[in-house]
């Protein structure tokens, strides 16, 4: 089998999920990295590629189409390219939800999202029912079309390979669509998805500026990735890429302070893979406890600003 | 113009789902089932932009048991025009319902398709994206804000690293995320009326879709559970407790 895998890739680097996507591509057989964007960045994010362990080879293909990898022009590119492949796998990333349905659909495959482990050629386990229930599922097609779940693979290494470096015509671009803007959170903090330590705080948090008033500093403190759930980023104390759960981010980290958070089932989706949890809530009964390491029954506004204090 | 809303009837979200002991499944027999909170989204996004002018009629269709009547008639009551069931006692797979979708697109000739991004049930995310792949069109998935202007629909997308807006030539396909609306409840003679409004009956056979599962279930089984932990008294139990893990700062 050889698999193609979509890198994602920002300012000419390789992400850091694209790592653990590789390490479950390589599972299932020999791995080549397709690189789209545009220019000198697209460029270098290839030899990035080129030298994660284990990829065997890198396609790159460099066309203004692909700056923003608008779905109506990448997917056309990959169907172009899966004559010479068995399985194309992306990362479950905003990214790659957004194209690799339409690979599948071009392909006549059906998707297989999100998978936690690879059982066998054709045989994956996923999440379903919000990760309340785990489905083995076997494909009867004949190729393969996958999402990968980044914090269920580590990471492959990003130095040691030296795979060489061949251009993939362009399809160019579709006219369906075009990119108008980007509105990106700045923040110096460690990536949510793949940093250490998370701090996350619920709709205890009151406000936006109490949010970053009582959760920022002992994110710093900690060296932490701030988290969120739905309630508070819908009541607005922060942005949508924050939210930590069903439908926001997977994260599992080494250690998930969660600070006001109820614990719905939608928000464990998210976390409850995290190697230690501690919860701080006034609310003994919170279901948070119930998958909680270590729990803390205290009111948030005296307790956080303490434990920031004596770290 | 039109807008075509699939919808999907799924456990309710608040009901927490349990495996079925024999491994075959997740057990909704006897629980709550309701629309997929997503496609509730999208019928309020659809309802909205017919209210505000912008399309002159709002079609929900759902492919599933005939109990997904249901969750037409609260398509109905929330403002929907009219409703097509496409019956079947199959589970229907992401790629099957796209290509249903595609054909009674074909029939109704919608300039827009609002779904949910995904279904709570299997969780896939896939659907909207197939059926704009299979139809050839663009899409705006994760959708927080939806604008028509002429023959161009703006879409804002919650994607990992913020907000992104794109601007896709129409007919269009959106997918709704979570902070799009906040879908209104039916009222009683909302819903009282939408007993009168019609429902088509359909089958996938009628479409000539042929529904076959490509994915075989092998085994459904519980994740492992995490076990509750120690509460601590103080904060300085914590502290000493995160210092013990290893944690410095
Ligand atoms: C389809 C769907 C998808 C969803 N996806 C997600 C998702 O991806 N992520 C997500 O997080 N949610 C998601 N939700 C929402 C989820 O169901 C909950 O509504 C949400 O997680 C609740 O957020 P919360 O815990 O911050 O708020 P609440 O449930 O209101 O909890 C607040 C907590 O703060 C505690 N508290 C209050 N004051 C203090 C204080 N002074 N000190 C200490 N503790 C205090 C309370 O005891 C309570 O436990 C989804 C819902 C649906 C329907």
């Amino acid at each position: 089998m050889t698999v193609l895998v979509l890198v994602e890739h920002e300012a000419g680097a390789v992400k850091d999920v694209t790592l653990s996507t590789v390490t479950a591509a390589a599972k299932i057989g020999a791995v080549h990295a397709l690189v789209a964007g545009e220019g000198d960045e697209a460029s270098k994010a290839a030899d990035a590629a080129a030298r994660i362990a284990g990829v065997e080879k890198v396609l790159l293909a460099s066309d203004a189409a692909y700056a923003k990898m608008l779905p109506e022009n990448v997917a056309p590119l990959i169907t172009g390219l899966m004559d010479g492949y068995d399985a194309f796998v992306a990362s479950a990333t905003s990214n790659g939800k957004n194209i690799a349905p339409r690979v599948a659909a071009k392909l006549d495959v059906m998707q297989i999202s999100d998978i936690l482990s690879v059982e066998g050629e054709k045989t994956f386990t996923r999440p379903i029912y919000a990760g309340n229930a785990i489905a083995t599922v076997e494909s009867s097609d004949a190729k393969l079309v996958i999402t990968v779940r980044g914090t269920a693979f580590d990471k492959a290494e990003a130095e040691g390979g030296s795979a060489a470096i061949e251009n993939a015509s362009a399809e160019g671009d579709s006219g369906l669509s075009s990119f108008v803007g980007l509105e990106a959170s700045e923040s110096e903090r460690p990536d949510l998805t793949s940093a250490k330590i998370v701090v996350s705080g619920g709709r205890a948090l009151k406000d936006a500026e109490t949010f970053e008033q009582v959760i920022t500093p002992l994110a710093d403190k900690l060296g932490a990735a701030v988290g969120a759930s739905r309630a508070a980023v819908d009541a607005g104390y922060i942005s949508n890429d924050y939210q930590v759960g069903q439908t926001g981010k997977i994260v599992a980290p080494e250690l998930y302070i969660a600070v006001g958070i109820s614990g719905a089932i939608q928000h464990l989706a998210g976390m409850k893979d995290s190697k230690v949890i501690v919860a701080i809530n006034k609310d003994e009964d919170a279901p948070i406890f119930q998958i909680a390491d270590i729990g803390l029954v205290a009111d948030l506004f005296e307790a956080v600003p303490e434990l920031t204090g004596k770290l | 113009m039109k807008i075509l809303v699939p919808v999907k009837r799924v456990i309710d979200y608040n009901v927490k789902p349990r495996v079925k002991p024999d491994g075959s499944g997740v057990d909704i027999a006897n629980v709550k089932m309701s629309m997929n909170p997503f496609d509730e989204i999208a019928v309020e996004e659809a309802v909205r932009l017919k209210e505000a002018g912008k399309a002159d009629e709002v079609i929900a269709v759902s492919i599933g048991a005939p109990k997904s009547k249901d969750v037409l008639r609260t398509a109905l009551a929330m403002g929907a025009d009219r409703a097509i069931l496409i019956q079947t006692e199959a589970e229907v797979e992401p790629l099957a319902v796209a290509k249903i979708l595609k054909a009674v697109a074909a029939e109704e000739n919608p300039q827009l398709i609002i779904l949910g991004k995904q279904a709570i049930d299997d969780d896939s995310n896939q659907t909207g994206q197939m059926l704009a792949a299979l139809i050839d069109r663009p899409q705006g998935t994760f959708a927080s804000k939806v604008e028509i202007d002429g023959d161009h629909v703006t879409v804002t997308r919650e994607v990992d690293d913020g907000l992104e807006t794109v601007k896709l030539a129409l007919p269009a396909i959106v997918t709704a995320d979570l902070r799009l609306n906040e879908p209104r409840y039916a009222s009683l003679p909302n819903i009282m009326k939408a007993k009168k409004k019609p429902m088509d009956e359909k089958t996938p056979e009628d479409y000539g879709v042929d529904i076959t599962a490509r994915l075989k279930t092998l085994k459904v089984a519980e994740p492992p559970v995490r076990q509750a932990g120690e509460k601590v008294g103080s904060v300085d139990e914590l502290v000493a407790k995160l210092k013990a893990l290893g944690v410095n700062a």
